[in-house]
């Protein structure tokens, strides 16, 4: 995902909102993960907007994507130059309409914004975990997610919405945990990802193991491996646009200049756009929690962990409503994923709906403003809240 | 929201009123969702449909119906076999490329197909045909000949022979005189076959 922060046009939002933290797993009581191995105690950054109802059953949690963070909505301060990365979707009257529901957003683990990470201090050597942090997994993001959730009293939550690998984590949810979730709606999602996929997040990763300042994974805040970091966002950023975006975007445009510099310098203006958008990432994310992460998007496989290798018996676990959205010009998770997942879920007799969205944005449409997605999200968990009772 | 009632397009009133409560629905190419709408408000029924067009299946989205966006014969295959009670195909049979597939894939995944069509046979496009010796267009069929979707002719004998032909048996059937598009219509009772605009069947499998 980008880091799109676009303020609502109408000057709509939750207002302040406030980070929290929750630590849970401390020994001996440690977060069991995939792998087999243990992790403790972990930390889990969120926040939440609006208020939870007498019955407790207007709870939606949202799952981020690869970058994003627990601050969906809101401002942090009154100067607080941009919103959370959701901002145009979450709030009072939108799509996840903050005066009927009591959203909560919460970081991932294996992230680098407040959740336990690869960067975090790690009690058993006394310094940061680095390599030594497990090899983690959707399923485990998912397992930290659902004890934030026990921790907040919830029995059920009325919905799950993420986009992209936060609708992995949406799809595991609801198989992994079927009498906890009423609704599921995966955005721009997958059930595995493709070979292309992989290949990008494969030549991402290369790009920061080549930084000689990765150094096997051990860096210090001063001298970590920035050039690798930014040219994996950078291919990130392609796979989250179009062809016909950034044709539209940028076409052949040259950026400040009227000929070519005929030397290196970004002399076009798709060039200067990702170079700043690589600039712009390394002042916020961490180089190994973008392997990790990657790699548990990776690893991730529905129908091969909970369905014998059947996505249809995977879905056959699950008691969700479904509601499936794709966008026509996503190539990095393209329609067709989303339609086989459609499929299995009505083989497996799930109530689902989908719908593909027109959009010319790519992998990010989700993230844009969107007034079809708007009505959808809104009309849709209007009607679970009112049959959830 | 959608149709109440008192606004229940003519056909699919009839439609609605041979579905038994609380039974399982799924409507292809449902549209807006006009009859799923009623369905589950007035008949307590769950509800499903296929819709081509976005927009339209947005809506049945956002209304609270559970639509699927997509072709009705790639989508209609990935339900196993007895899913629903009911399957509704309203209006479309004349636009299917292989109608017998269709039929058949119909009576597999439900119990009772609900099937109708425009009249070929209604006495204006006879006259036309006839008198005029054009291709006719009605307010049912107004299309001219190449830029039609409604590519199957089709009259209320034809489709009788067809589910007979095709291993089906009709349980009920209403012939219908109504102006398109329009609220209000009468059921006819006589020479339908000339009189009626619109013929309705339920159809099922042949008792073995």
């Amino acid at each position: 995902m980008s880091e799109y922060t676009e303020h609502d046009a109408g000057g709509v939002s939750v207002g302040l909102v406030k980070k929290r933290s929750f630590s849970f797993a401390h020994a001996p009581d440690e977060l069991l993960l995939e792998n087999g191995e243990c992790l403790g105690p972990v930390t889990l950054a969120y926040e939440t907007y609006g208020q939870l109802n007498a019955a407790r059953d207007n709870a939606v949690l949202i799952c981020h994507a690869l970058s994003g963070d627990s601050h969906a909505a809101g401002y942090y301060h009154r100067d607080d130059p941009r919103p959370g990365w959701w901002d145009i979707m979450v709030g009072p009257g939108k799509g996840i309409d903050t005066d009927r529901y009591f959203v909560i957003c919460s970081n991932i683990i294996g992230s680098c914004l407040g959740s336990t990470g690869p960067g975090s201090f790690n009690p058993q050597t006394g310094r940061s975990y680095g390599l030594d942090f497990p090899v983690i997994t959707i399923g485990d993001m998912v397992n930290a997610q659902k004890a934030l959730v026990d921790f907040l009293e919830i029995e059920k939550l009325l919905a799950i919405i993420g986009g992209s690998v936060g609708g992995m984590q949406v799809l595991e949810w609801s198989v992994r945990y079927p009498d906890r979730v009423f609704a599921a709606v995966p955005l721009a999602s997958t059930c595995r990802h493709s070979a292309l996929a992989i290949a990008f997040n494969e030549v991402s990763r290369q790009a920061i193991m080549a930084d000689p300042k990765w150094n096997g994974g051990r860096y210090e805040p001063d001298s970590k491996p920035d050039l690798g970091l930014a040219v994996a966002r950078m291919i990130g950023h392609i796979t989250y646009l179009s062809d016909e975006a950034m044709r539209r975007k940028f076409g052949r445009r040259l950026q400040n200049r009227r000929d070519f510099s005929f030397n290196f310098s970004a002399d076009f203006q798709i060039e200067s756009y990702l170079r700043h958008q690589g600039r712009k990432f390394v002042e916020r994310f961490d180089a190994n929690a973008f392997l990790y992460i990657t790699k548990a998007g990776d690893y991730f496989d529905l129908g091969l962990q909970h369905g014998d290798g059947s996505l249809s018996q995977a879905f056959s676990r699950a008691h969700a409503r479904y509601l499936v959205v794709s966008f026509t010009s996503d190539w990095l998770y393209p329609t067709y994923q989303s339609r086989e997942m459609v499929k299995a879920m009505k083989k497996a007799g799930r109530d689902v709906s989908f719908c593909e969205i027109e959009a010319q944005w790519g992998h990010d449409a989700f993230l844009l403003p969107n007034d079809r997605l708007s009505l959808l999200l809104n009309g849709f968990l209007k009607s679970c809240h009112h049959d959830i009772n | 929201m959608t149709s109440t009632d008192a606004t229940l397009r003519f056909d699919l009133g009839i439609i609605a009123s041979w579905i038994e409560p609380r039974s399982r629905v799924l409507d292809l190419g449902c549209g807006k969702g006009e009859l799923l709408y009623f369905l589950k408000h007035h008949k307590q029924v769950k509800g499903f449909g296929i819709e081509k067009v976005e927009a339209r299946a947005a809506h049945c989205i956002e209304i609270g119906l559970s639509v699927v966006q997509g072709g009705i014969n790639a989508e209609i295959g990935d339900y196993p076999d007895d899913s629903f009670d009911y399957i509704v195909l309203s209006q479309t049979l004349q636009q299917v490329y292989q109608p017998a597939r269709l039929l058949d894939e119909l009576l597999r995944v439900g119990r009772y197909g609900i099937v109708s069509f425009p009249n070929f046979s209604h006495w204006a496009v006879r006259l036309q045909l006839m008198f005029g010796g054009y291709a006719p267009k009605t307010s049912q069929l107004p299309y001219e000949w190449h830029n039609t979707p409604n590519i199957r002719v089709i009259t209320l004998k034809d489709f009788r022979r067809f589910v007979h032909d095709t291993g089906g048996r009709i349980i009920r059937e209403t012939a219908i005189n109504t102006p398109a598009r329009d609220r209000y219509g009468r059921i006819v009772k006589v020479f339908s076959n000339w009189l009626a605009t619109y013929g309705l069947f339920m159809i099922g499998r042949k008792t073995v």
